[in-house]
Protein backbone atom coordinates (compact mmCIF):
# COMPACT_ATOMS: atom_id res chain seq x y z
CA UNK A 1 0.00 0.00 0.00
CA UNK A 2 1.27 3.38 -1.28
CA UNK A 3 1.42 6.09 1.63
CA UNK A 4 -0.09 9.61 1.53
CA UNK A 5 1.40 11.29 4.60
CA UNK A 6 4.98 11.37 5.69
CA UNK A 7 4.15 11.66 9.00
CA UNK A 8 1.99 8.95 9.63
CA UNK A 9 4.59 6.92 7.16
CA UNK A 10 7.15 7.87 9.92
CA UNK A 11 4.62 6.70 12.69
CA UNK A 12 4.12 3.64 10.98
CA UNK A 13 7.90 2.66 10.72
CA UNK A 14 8.27 3.43 14.15
CA UNK A 15 5.80 0.88 15.17
CA UNK A 16 7.05 -1.64 12.85
CA UNK A 17 10.07 -0.87 14.50
CA UNK A 18 9.13 -1.49 17.62
CA UNK A 19 7.66 -4.86 17.07
CA UNK A 20 10.72 -5.94 16.03
CA UNK A 21 13.12 -4.42 18.27
CA UNK A 22 12.33 -4.04 22.14
CA UNK A 23 15.14 -0.99 22.33
CA UNK A 24 13.28 1.58 20.18
CA UNK A 25 12.48 4.11 22.35
CA UNK A 26 10.46 7.71 21.65
CA UNK A 27 9.86 11.08 23.18
CA UNK A 28 7.66 13.92 22.59
CA UNK A 29 7.55 16.96 23.97
CA UNK A 30 3.75 17.30 23.73
CA UNK A 31 3.18 17.31 20.61
CA UNK A 32 2.80 13.50 20.09
CA UNK A 33 -0.34 14.16 17.35
CA UNK A 34 1.64 16.22 15.22
CA UNK A 35 4.88 14.27 15.36
CA UNK A 36 2.86 11.12 14.96
CA UNK A 37 5.14 9.84 18.06
CA UNK A 38 1.23 8.99 19.53
CA UNK A 39 0.87 6.06 16.68
CA UNK A 40 4.37 4.28 18.71
CA UNK A 41 2.74 5.74 22.02
CA UNK A 42 -0.38 4.17 21.11
CA UNK A 43 1.16 0.16 20.71
CA UNK A 44 4.10 0.50 23.01
CA UNK A 45 3.09 3.13 26.03
CA UNK A 46 6.06 1.73 28.27
CA UNK A 47 8.44 2.80 25.36
CA UNK A 48 7.35 6.08 24.71
CA UNK A 49 8.21 9.40 27.11
CA UNK A 50 6.46 12.17 27.31
CA UNK A 51 8.80 14.83 28.27
CA UNK A 52 6.33 17.55 28.92
CA UNK A 53 7.68 20.49 26.78
CA UNK A 54 10.80 21.05 27.11
CA UNK A 55 12.74 20.40 24.41
CA UNK A 56 16.19 21.34 25.66
CA UNK A 57 16.07 17.53 28.31
CA UNK A 58 14.45 16.11 26.18
CA UNK A 59 17.40 16.12 23.57
CA UNK A 60 20.20 15.71 26.25
CA UNK A 61 17.55 12.50 28.18
CA UNK A 62 18.16 11.03 24.97
CA UNK A 63 21.57 11.13 25.26
CA UNK A 64 21.65 9.23 28.23
CA UNK A 65 18.91 6.44 27.08
CA UNK A 66 21.49 5.72 23.80
CA UNK A 67 24.33 5.57 26.30
CA UNK A 68 22.11 2.61 28.25
CA UNK A 69 21.80 1.36 24.54
CA UNK A 70 18.46 2.37 23.52
CA UNK A 71 17.78 3.83 20.11
CA UNK A 72 15.90 6.92 21.02
CA UNK A 73 13.65 9.14 18.41
CA UNK A 74 13.61 12.54 19.53
CA UNK A 75 10.65 14.23 18.11
CA UNK A 76 9.61 17.90 17.63
CA UNK A 77 8.89 20.55 14.93
CA UNK A 78 11.96 20.72 12.67
CA UNK A 79 12.35 24.29 14.20
CA UNK A 80 12.65 23.38 17.80
CA UNK A 81 14.05 20.06 16.97
CA UNK A 82 17.01 21.33 15.66
CA UNK A 83 16.93 25.00 16.68
CA UNK A 84 15.99 24.97 20.17
CA UNK A 85 17.99 21.95 20.99
CA UNK A 86 21.19 22.66 18.70
CA UNK A 87 23.29 22.89 21.80
CA UNK A 88 21.72 19.99 22.98
CA UNK A 89 22.67 18.07 19.79
CA UNK A 90 26.06 19.29 19.54
CA UNK A 91 27.56 18.48 23.03
CA UNK A 92 25.27 15.72 24.41
CA UNK A 93 25.24 13.71 21.12
CA UNK A 94 27.41 14.68 18.01
CA UNK A 95 30.68 15.07 19.51
CA UNK A 96 30.56 12.16 21.21
CA UNK A 97 28.40 10.29 18.29
CA UNK A 98 25.65 8.96 20.63
CA UNK A 99 23.05 7.40 18.75
CA UNK A 100 20.43 9.27 19.01
CA UNK A 101 17.91 9.76 15.93
CA UNK A 102 16.35 13.98 15.86
CA UNK A 103 13.30 13.59 14.28
CA UNK A 104 12.31 17.22 12.57
CA UNK A 105 8.89 17.42 11.92
CA UNK A 106 6.74 19.58 10.28
CA UNK A 107 9.59 20.71 8.35
CA UNK A 108 10.12 23.28 5.71
CA UNK A 109 7.40 25.30 4.96
CA UNK A 110 4.95 22.65 5.76
CA UNK A 111 3.09 24.32 8.98
CA UNK A 112 1.92 26.55 6.41
CA UNK A 113 -0.50 28.40 9.01
CA UNK A 114 1.55 28.79 11.79
CA UNK A 115 3.69 31.68 10.40
CA UNK A 116 7.79 32.28 10.85
CA UNK A 117 8.31 30.60 14.30
CA UNK A 118 7.13 27.08 13.27
CA UNK A 119 8.50 27.10 10.08
CA UNK A 120 12.15 25.80 9.11
CA UNK A 121 14.56 27.21 6.28
CA UNK A 122 17.52 27.06 7.96
CA UNK A 123 16.93 23.42 9.58
CA UNK A 124 19.45 21.41 6.97
CA UNK A 125 22.14 24.12 7.01
CA UNK A 126 22.69 23.75 11.08
CA UNK A 127 21.88 20.20 11.46
CA UNK A 128 24.65 19.34 8.50
CA UNK A 129 27.13 21.46 10.05
CA UNK A 130 27.66 19.22 12.58
CA UNK A 131 30.42 16.65 12.84
CA UNK A 132 28.89 13.03 13.07
CA UNK A 133 25.42 13.59 11.70
CA UNK A 134 23.45 11.90 8.71
CA UNK A 135 21.30 14.19 7.13
CA UNK A 136 18.20 12.75 5.68
CA UNK A 137 15.45 13.84 3.77
CA UNK A 138 13.46 11.66 2.11
CA UNK A 139 10.88 12.71 -1.06
CA UNK A 140 7.74 11.46 -0.45
CA UNK A 141 5.88 9.11 2.26
CA UNK A 142 7.09 5.55 0.68
CA UNK A 143 10.72 7.23 1.22
CA UNK A 144 10.23 8.43 4.25
CA UNK A 145 8.62 4.69 6.10
CA UNK A 146 12.25 3.22 4.26
CA UNK A 147 14.38 6.50 5.72
CA UNK A 148 13.41 5.68 9.26
CA UNK A 149 13.95 2.39 8.96
CA UNK A 150 17.50 2.53 7.57
CA UNK A 151 17.80 5.69 10.17
CA UNK A 152 17.20 3.15 13.23
CA UNK A 153 19.72 0.74 11.31
CA UNK A 154 22.58 3.06 10.93
CA UNK A 155 24.47 3.80 14.22
CA UNK A 156 24.97 6.77 14.93
CA UNK A 157 23.13 10.41 15.28
CA UNK A 158 20.79 10.97 12.31
CA UNK A 159 18.28 13.99 11.60
CA UNK A 160 15.36 13.10 9.55
CA UNK A 161 13.32 15.51 8.21
CA UNK A 162 9.57 15.08 7.58
CA UNK A 163 7.00 17.16 6.12
CA UNK A 164 3.65 17.76 7.57
CA UNK A 165 1.47 17.45 4.54
CA UNK A 166 -0.54 14.62 2.41
CA UNK A 167 0.59 14.33 -1.01
CA UNK A 168 1.42 11.18 -2.87
CA UNK A 169 4.25 8.86 -3.23
CA UNK A 170 6.66 8.97 -6.08
CA UNK A 171 8.33 6.51 -4.96
CA UNK A 172 7.90 2.51 -5.01
CA UNK A 173 6.81 1.08 -1.29
CA UNK A 174 9.53 -1.00 -1.42
CA UNK A 175 12.15 0.94 -3.48
CA UNK A 176 15.75 0.18 -1.67
CA UNK A 177 16.50 2.76 0.89
CA UNK A 178 20.62 3.50 1.09
CA UNK A 179 21.79 5.79 3.14
CA UNK A 180 24.51 8.51 0.84
CA UNK A 181 23.12 7.07 -2.42
CA UNK A 182 21.67 9.72 -4.75
CA UNK A 183 18.87 8.18 -6.81
CA UNK A 184 18.17 8.83 -10.68
CA UNK A 185 14.67 9.05 -10.63
CA UNK A 186 14.48 10.17 -14.28
CA UNK A 187 17.68 10.01 -17.16
CA UNK A 188 18.24 12.88 -19.15
CA UNK A 189 21.03 14.02 -20.53
CA UNK A 190 21.33 17.60 -20.45
CA UNK A 191 20.48 19.61 -17.21
CA UNK A 192 20.19 17.65 -13.89
CA UNK A 193 18.22 18.49 -11.12
CA UNK A 194 19.03 17.39 -7.83
CA UNK A 195 15.57 17.60 -5.43
CA UNK A 196 14.99 16.50 -1.81
CA UNK A 197 12.08 16.08 -0.38
CA UNK A 198 9.18 17.64 -1.35
CA UNK A 199 10.81 19.31 -4.48
CA UNK A 200 11.44 16.09 -5.57
CA UNK A 201 8.41 15.62 -7.41
CA UNK A 202 8.08 19.04 -8.44
CA UNK A 203 10.93 18.32 -10.23
CA UNK A 204 9.77 14.85 -11.86
CA UNK A 205 6.74 17.48 -12.75
CA UNK A 206 9.23 20.17 -14.66
CA UNK A 207 11.36 17.50 -16.63
CA UNK A 208 7.86 16.08 -17.89
CA UNK A 209 6.91 19.59 -18.64
CA UNK A 210 10.31 20.28 -20.84
CA UNK A 211 10.47 16.76 -22.47
CA UNK A 212 11.25 17.69 -25.86
CA UNK A 213 12.69 20.66 -25.24
CA UNK A 214 15.30 20.03 -22.83
CA UNK A 215 16.36 16.70 -21.38
CA UNK A 216 16.03 16.82 -18.08
CA UNK A 217 17.60 14.24 -15.42
CA UNK A 218 15.65 14.40 -11.96
CA UNK A 219 17.97 12.95 -9.15
CA UNK A 220 16.85 12.67 -5.37
CA UNK A 221 19.22 13.74 -3.04
CA UNK A 222 17.53 11.92 0.05
CA UNK A 223 20.80 12.31 1.99
CA UNK A 224 22.22 15.56 2.07
CA UNK A 225 25.08 14.47 4.39
CA UNK A 226 27.26 12.68 3.62
CA UNK A 227 27.15 13.84 0.04
CA UNK A 228 30.17 11.61 -1.68
CA UNK A 229 31.70 13.71 -4.80
CA UNK A 230 32.35 10.74 -6.56
CA UNK A 231 28.17 9.05 -6.30
CA UNK A 232 27.01 12.48 -6.94
CA UNK A 233 28.99 12.89 -10.24
CA UNK A 234 28.42 9.21 -11.55
CA UNK A 235 24.59 10.71 -10.56
CA UNK A 236 24.71 13.63 -12.70
CA UNK A 237 26.11 11.45 -15.13
CA UNK A 238 26.49 13.21 -18.99
CA UNK A 239 24.60 16.10 -18.19
CA UNK A 240 26.30 19.45 -18.31
CA UNK A 241 24.54 21.68 -15.71
CA UNK A 242 23.04 21.19 -12.29
CA UNK A 243 20.12 22.47 -10.77
CA UNK A 244 19.51 22.08 -6.95
CA UNK A 245 15.93 22.31 -5.51
CA UNK A 246 14.80 22.51 -2.13
CA UNK A 247 12.49 23.64 0.41
CA UNK A 248 14.38 25.51 2.42
CA UNK A 249 16.81 28.61 2.38
CA UNK A 250 19.35 28.62 -0.46
CA UNK A 251 22.01 29.41 2.69
CA UNK A 252 23.47 25.96 4.01
CA UNK A 253 21.14 23.62 2.21
CA UNK A 254 21.20 21.31 -0.53
CA UNK A 255 22.22 23.76 -2.83
CA UNK A 256 25.39 24.55 -1.03
CA UNK A 257 26.09 21.09 -0.05
CA UNK A 258 26.07 20.11 -3.48
CA UNK A 259 28.14 23.16 -4.63
CA UNK A 260 30.38 22.15 -1.72
CA UNK A 261 30.49 18.32 -3.19
CA UNK A 262 31.47 18.87 -6.18
CA UNK A 263 34.06 21.46 -5.94
CA UNK A 264 36.78 21.04 -8.02
CA UNK A 265 34.24 19.84 -11.54
CA UNK A 266 33.43 22.95 -12.72
CA UNK A 267 29.59 22.69 -13.75
CA UNK A 268 27.22 26.11 -14.35
CA UNK A 269 24.25 25.46 -11.33
CA UNK A 270 21.26 26.72 -10.60
CA UNK A 271 19.45 27.11 -6.62
CA UNK A 272 15.90 26.94 -5.88
CA UNK A 273 15.54 27.69 -2.40
CA UNK A 274 14.31 30.26 -0.26
CA UNK A 275 15.69 33.64 -0.85
CA UNK A 276 17.36 34.60 2.92
CA UNK A 277 13.79 35.01 4.42
CA UNK A 278 11.85 33.50 7.35
CA UNK A 279 8.27 32.00 6.26
CA UNK A 280 5.03 33.30 7.19
CA UNK A 281 1.33 32.23 7.41
CA UNK A 282 -1.14 31.14 4.32
CA UNK A 283 -4.26 28.86 4.43
CA UNK A 284 -2.78 26.55 2.34
CA UNK A 285 0.62 24.87 1.93
CA UNK A 286 0.67 25.53 -2.38
CA UNK A 287 0.04 29.01 -2.14
CA UNK A 288 2.95 29.39 0.10
CA UNK A 289 5.01 27.36 -1.33
CA UNK A 290 4.38 29.91 -4.92
CA UNK A 291 4.61 32.71 -2.96
CA UNK A 292 8.83 31.80 -1.98
CA UNK A 293 9.11 30.42 -5.61
CA UNK A 294 9.15 26.65 -4.81
CA UNK A 295 6.88 25.53 -7.82
CA UNK A 296 7.65 22.66 -10.50
CA UNK A 297 7.67 26.31 -12.65
CA UNK A 298 10.48 28.10 -10.72
CA UNK A 299 11.81 24.81 -11.49
CA UNK A 300 11.75 24.80 -15.40
CA UNK A 301 12.53 28.84 -15.02
CA UNK A 302 15.96 27.56 -13.60
CA UNK A 303 16.60 24.43 -15.83
CA UNK A 304 15.99 27.41 -18.99
CA UNK A 305 18.20 29.75 -17.27
CA UNK A 306 20.94 27.25 -18.06
CA UNK A 307 20.06 26.74 -21.40
CA UNK A 308 20.77 30.25 -22.18
CA UNK A 309 24.21 29.50 -21.23
CA UNK A 310 24.22 27.65 -24.53
CA UNK A 311 24.38 24.35 -22.79
CA UNK A 312 21.49 22.77 -24.21
CA UNK A 313 19.92 22.27 -26.98
CA UNK A 314 17.29 24.61 -28.66
CA UNK B 1 25.27 5.72 60.67
CA UNK B 2 28.93 5.17 61.93
CA UNK B 3 31.84 4.55 59.45
CA UNK B 4 34.91 2.61 60.52
CA UNK B 5 37.87 4.76 60.73
CA UNK B 6 39.43 2.66 58.22
CA UNK B 7 37.24 3.23 55.38
CA UNK B 8 37.29 7.46 56.23
CA UNK B 9 41.17 7.60 56.58
CA UNK B 10 41.04 5.79 53.39
CA UNK B 11 38.91 7.66 51.56
CA UNK B 12 40.92 10.77 52.73
CA UNK B 13 44.37 9.27 51.60
CA UNK B 14 42.09 9.12 48.05
CA UNK B 15 41.17 12.32 48.46
CA UNK B 16 44.44 13.38 49.23
CA UNK B 17 45.83 11.66 46.46
CA UNK B 18 43.40 12.51 43.88
CA UNK B 19 43.94 16.49 45.06
CA UNK B 20 48.16 15.47 43.77
CA UNK B 21 46.64 14.01 40.30
CA UNK B 22 45.01 17.27 39.61
CA UNK B 23 47.68 19.09 40.54
CA UNK B 24 49.91 16.61 37.95
CA UNK B 25 47.80 16.91 35.41
CA UNK B 26 47.67 20.70 35.27
CA UNK B 27 51.28 20.99 35.57
CA UNK B 28 53.34 24.51 36.32
CA UNK B 29 52.63 27.55 34.28
CA UNK B 30 49.36 26.19 32.63
CA UNK B 31 45.88 26.75 33.64
CA UNK B 32 43.55 24.30 34.64
CA UNK B 33 40.16 23.92 36.86
CA UNK B 34 41.86 23.78 40.41
CA UNK B 35 39.05 25.43 42.35
CA UNK B 36 35.94 23.50 41.25
CA UNK B 37 38.19 20.02 41.33
CA UNK B 38 39.52 20.16 44.98
CA UNK B 39 36.20 21.78 46.05
CA UNK B 40 34.25 17.87 44.60
CA UNK B 41 37.56 16.24 45.35
CA UNK B 42 36.41 14.49 48.71
CA UNK B 43 32.86 13.44 47.07
CA UNK B 44 34.36 12.09 43.88
CA UNK B 45 36.84 9.61 46.44
CA UNK B 46 33.95 8.50 48.19
CA UNK B 47 31.89 7.38 45.04
CA UNK B 48 34.90 5.85 43.15
CA UNK B 49 36.67 4.57 45.91
CA UNK B 50 33.67 3.06 48.12
CA UNK B 51 30.26 3.85 46.82
CA UNK B 52 29.96 3.18 42.93
CA UNK B 53 30.13 -0.38 41.59
CA UNK B 54 32.48 -0.38 38.84
CA UNK B 55 35.32 -2.14 37.61
CA UNK B 56 37.98 -1.22 35.68
CA UNK B 57 38.77 -4.69 34.10
CA UNK B 58 35.23 -4.74 33.06
CA UNK B 59 34.76 -1.21 32.13
CA UNK B 60 31.22 -1.92 30.02
CA UNK B 61 29.59 -4.23 32.76
CA UNK B 62 25.47 -3.16 32.74
CA UNK B 63 24.75 -2.93 36.15
CA UNK B 64 28.07 -0.49 36.55
CA UNK B 65 26.95 2.67 38.79
CA UNK B 66 27.50 5.42 35.92
CA UNK B 67 28.93 9.06 37.07
CA UNK B 68 27.86 11.72 34.66
CA UNK B 69 30.49 15.08 35.53
CA UNK B 70 27.85 17.53 34.59
CA UNK B 71 30.64 20.34 35.60
CA UNK B 72 33.09 18.95 33.27
CA UNK B 73 35.16 21.74 33.57
CA UNK B 74 36.55 19.72 36.32
CA UNK B 75 37.22 16.73 34.23
CA UNK B 76 40.68 16.57 35.69
CA UNK B 77 39.32 15.59 38.83
CA UNK B 78 37.43 12.22 37.33
CA UNK B 79 40.54 11.57 35.34
CA UNK B 80 42.43 11.54 38.94
CA UNK B 81 40.16 9.34 40.03
CA UNK B 82 40.59 6.89 36.41
CA UNK B 83 43.58 7.04 36.92
CA UNK B 84 43.73 6.09 41.02
CA UNK B 85 41.37 2.88 40.06
CA UNK B 86 43.29 2.11 37.40
CA UNK B 87 41.39 2.67 34.38
CA UNK B 88 44.40 3.92 32.41
CA UNK B 89 48.27 4.86 33.51
CA UNK B 90 48.32 7.85 36.17
CA UNK B 91 51.58 9.01 34.10
CA UNK B 92 48.97 10.29 31.44
CA UNK B 93 47.83 12.89 33.62
CA UNK B 94 50.81 15.03 32.79
CA UNK B 95 49.50 14.40 29.08
CA UNK B 96 46.15 16.17 29.87
CA UNK B 97 44.70 18.25 27.45
CA UNK B 98 48.16 17.58 25.08
CA UNK B 99 47.38 17.07 21.27
CA UNK B 100 48.26 13.53 21.61
CA UNK B 101 46.27 12.39 24.96
CA UNK B 102 42.86 10.98 24.93
CA UNK B 103 42.17 13.13 28.21
CA UNK B 104 40.74 16.14 26.45
CA UNK B 105 40.13 19.75 28.45
CA UNK B 106 36.10 18.02 28.83
CA UNK B 107 35.15 15.01 29.09
CA UNK B 108 34.44 13.26 25.90
CA UNK B 109 33.04 9.65 25.07
CA UNK B 110 34.73 9.26 21.69
CA UNK B 111 38.19 9.87 23.30
CA UNK B 112 37.90 8.38 26.63
CA UNK B 113 35.35 6.60 26.98
CA UNK B 114 37.28 3.37 27.24
CA UNK B 115 38.83 5.14 30.15
CA UNK B 116 35.42 5.43 32.01
CA UNK B 117 33.78 8.89 30.95
CA UNK B 118 30.23 7.88 30.73
CA UNK B 119 29.00 11.07 28.97
CA UNK B 120 30.04 13.97 27.06
CA UNK B 121 29.74 17.06 29.02
CA UNK B 122 31.11 20.50 29.11
CA UNK B 123 28.00 22.84 27.83
CA UNK B 124 26.84 23.11 31.70
CA UNK B 125 23.33 22.23 32.56
CA UNK B 126 23.08 18.82 29.93
CA UNK B 127 24.57 16.75 32.33
CA UNK B 128 21.49 15.96 34.83
CA UNK B 129 19.35 15.52 31.49
CA UNK B 130 21.79 12.63 30.64
CA UNK B 131 21.64 11.04 33.93
CA UNK B 132 17.54 11.33 33.60
CA UNK B 133 18.30 9.30 30.53
CA UNK B 134 20.42 6.71 31.67
CA UNK B 135 18.03 6.09 35.01
CA UNK B 136 15.39 6.06 32.52
CA UNK B 137 16.69 3.58 30.63
CA UNK B 138 18.25 1.17 33.36
CA UNK B 139 14.79 0.97 34.98
CA UNK B 140 13.67 -0.12 31.88
CA UNK B 141 16.16 -2.71 31.43
CA UNK B 142 15.29 -3.81 35.42
CA UNK B 143 19.11 -3.21 35.94
CA UNK B 144 19.69 -2.48 39.37
CA UNK B 145 22.06 0.33 39.64
CA UNK B 146 22.52 4.11 40.55
CA UNK B 147 23.17 7.10 38.35
CA UNK B 148 24.91 9.68 40.10
CA UNK B 149 25.37 13.54 38.55
CA UNK B 150 27.61 16.16 40.17
CA UNK B 151 26.64 19.36 39.15
CA UNK B 152 28.21 22.74 40.28
CA UNK B 153 26.11 25.59 42.17
CA UNK B 154 26.81 28.25 39.57
CA UNK B 155 25.75 25.51 36.59
CA UNK B 156 22.11 25.65 38.82
CA UNK B 157 21.27 28.72 36.71
CA UNK B 158 21.04 26.99 33.85
CA UNK B 159 17.62 26.62 33.20
CA UNK B 160 17.91 22.93 31.64
CA UNK B 161 18.84 21.84 34.96
CA UNK B 162 15.30 22.64 36.27
CA UNK B 163 13.51 21.17 33.29
CA UNK B 164 15.67 17.62 33.83
CA UNK B 165 14.71 18.14 37.48
CA UNK B 166 11.10 18.47 36.67
CA UNK B 167 11.47 15.22 34.30
CA UNK B 168 13.06 13.10 37.27
CA UNK B 169 10.44 14.12 39.70
CA UNK B 170 7.78 12.93 36.65
CA UNK B 171 9.27 9.62 35.81
CA UNK B 172 10.36 9.10 39.94
CA UNK B 173 13.77 8.07 39.44
CA UNK B 174 14.63 7.19 42.67
CA UNK B 175 17.87 5.57 40.84
CA UNK B 176 19.34 8.70 40.34
CA UNK B 177 21.34 11.24 42.46
CA UNK B 178 22.64 14.28 41.86
CA UNK B 179 25.68 15.93 44.19
CA UNK B 180 25.35 19.66 44.16
CA UNK B 181 28.66 21.11 45.25
CA UNK B 182 28.11 23.92 45.96
CA UNK B 183 31.35 25.51 46.84
CA UNK B 184 29.28 29.42 46.57
CA UNK B 185 31.93 30.21 43.88
CA UNK B 186 31.51 30.54 40.20
CA UNK B 187 34.00 31.58 37.82
CA UNK B 188 33.47 35.75 38.31
CA UNK B 189 33.43 35.47 42.03
CA UNK B 190 31.05 34.61 44.55
CA UNK B 191 27.64 32.74 43.38
CA UNK B 192 25.36 35.38 45.64
CA UNK B 193 27.41 38.69 44.47
CA UNK B 194 27.40 37.86 40.96
CA UNK B 195 23.62 35.79 40.36
CA UNK B 196 21.67 34.67 43.22
CA UNK B 197 20.26 31.69 43.15
CA UNK B 198 18.48 32.23 46.03
CA UNK B 199 17.27 28.91 48.23
CA UNK B 200 18.67 25.45 46.95
CA UNK B 201 17.99 23.58 48.65
CA UNK B 202 14.44 25.00 48.70
CA UNK B 203 14.72 24.64 44.87
CA UNK B 204 14.85 21.36 44.31
CA UNK B 205 12.19 20.36 47.19
CA UNK B 206 9.93 22.49 45.43
CA UNK B 207 10.56 20.19 42.11
CA UNK B 208 9.55 17.07 43.88
CA UNK B 209 13.43 16.39 45.22
CA UNK B 210 14.58 14.02 48.48
CA UNK B 211 16.91 16.60 49.53
CA UNK B 212 20.23 15.59 51.52
CA UNK B 213 22.36 18.12 52.88
CA UNK B 214 25.93 17.31 54.02
CA UNK B 215 29.62 19.27 54.45
CA UNK B 216 31.47 17.67 51.34
CA UNK B 217 34.56 17.84 53.15
CA UNK B 218 33.92 15.94 56.18
CA UNK B 219 34.24 11.92 54.90
CA UNK B 220 31.61 10.17 56.93
CA UNK B 221 28.95 12.88 55.81
CA UNK B 222 29.79 12.92 52.42
CA UNK B 223 29.33 8.65 53.03
CA UNK B 224 26.43 9.26 55.54
CA UNK B 225 24.68 11.39 52.67
CA UNK B 226 25.39 8.82 49.67
CA UNK B 227 24.37 5.90 51.78
CA UNK B 228 20.89 7.99 52.94
CA UNK B 229 20.24 8.38 49.29
CA UNK B 230 20.03 4.46 48.94
CA UNK B 231 17.36 4.64 51.29
CA UNK B 232 14.61 6.92 49.30
CA UNK B 233 12.54 5.30 47.04
CA UNK B 234 9.84 6.50 44.58
CA UNK B 235 11.89 10.27 43.81
CA UNK B 236 15.20 11.04 42.93
CA UNK B 237 17.47 12.54 45.67
CA UNK B 238 20.33 15.65 45.44
CA UNK B 239 23.05 15.58 47.80
CA UNK B 240 23.80 19.26 48.60
CA UNK B 241 27.41 19.39 49.36
CA UNK B 242 28.48 22.73 51.21
CA UNK B 243 32.32 22.50 49.90
CA UNK B 244 34.79 24.89 49.97
CA UNK B 245 36.15 26.23 46.42
CA UNK B 246 40.11 25.35 45.51
CA UNK B 247 40.29 23.31 49.24
CA UNK B 248 43.16 22.02 50.56
CA UNK B 249 45.44 24.44 48.67
CA UNK B 250 45.72 28.09 50.85
CA UNK B 251 46.13 29.78 47.46
CA UNK B 252 43.32 28.43 46.02
CA UNK B 253 40.82 28.72 48.98
CA UNK B 254 42.22 32.44 49.73
CA UNK B 255 41.51 33.56 45.76
CA UNK B 256 37.99 35.38 45.11
CA UNK B 257 36.71 32.84 42.76
CA UNK B 258 38.65 29.85 44.26
CA UNK B 259 41.51 29.43 41.51
CA UNK B 260 38.37 28.22 39.39
CA UNK B 261 40.55 28.08 36.19
CA UNK B 262 44.12 29.27 37.28
CA UNK B 263 48.08 28.07 37.00
CA UNK B 264 50.62 27.53 39.24
CA UNK B 265 53.54 28.84 39.33
CA UNK B 266 56.46 26.22 39.42
CA UNK B 267 57.11 27.21 43.09
CA UNK B 268 53.35 26.82 43.49
CA UNK B 269 53.33 23.70 41.94
CA UNK B 270 56.24 21.87 43.50
CA UNK B 271 54.80 23.12 46.68
CA UNK B 272 51.63 21.65 46.00
CA UNK B 273 52.75 18.34 45.16
CA UNK B 274 54.70 18.46 48.32
CA UNK B 275 51.19 19.22 50.25
CA UNK B 276 49.29 16.33 48.95
CA UNK B 277 52.36 14.06 47.89
CA UNK B 278 52.32 12.35 51.41
CA UNK B 279 50.65 9.39 49.29
CA UNK B 280 50.56 8.37 46.44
Amino acid sequence: MSLTNQRVAYGQALVDLGRENNDIVVLDADLGSSTMGRMFENEFPQRHIEVGIAEANMTSMSAGLALIGKIPFVNSFAVFASGRAFDQIRQSIAIGNVNVKIVGSSAGLSDFGDGATHQSVEDIAIMRSLPNITVLSPCDPNEAYQATIAAAKHKGPVYLRINRTDFPSVTKADAPFVIGQPVVMKEGSDVAVLATGYMVRLALEAAQSLEGKVSVKVVNIHTIKPLCQEKLLTAIGDCKAVVTAEEHSLIGGLGSAVAEALRGNPLPMEFVGINDVFGRSAHNYEELMEYFGLTSGNIEQAVLKLKVLGITKD
Amino acid sequence: MVFDKDITGHLEDKAKALRKNVVMSIGANYPGHIGGSFSAADIMAALYFHKMKHDPKNRYMPDRDRLVLSKGHIAILQYAALAEAGYFPIEELANTKKLSSFLQGHPDLIKSGEYGVEAGTGSLGQGLSIGVGMAYGLRMDNISCKVYVILGDGELAEGQVWEAAMAANTFKLDNLVAVADKNDKQAQGAVKDRFDLGGIPEKWKAFGWHVIEINGHDMADVLKGLYAADKIKGKPSVIIASTVKGKGLDIAEAHPAGMHNASLTKEQYDQAIATFGGRA
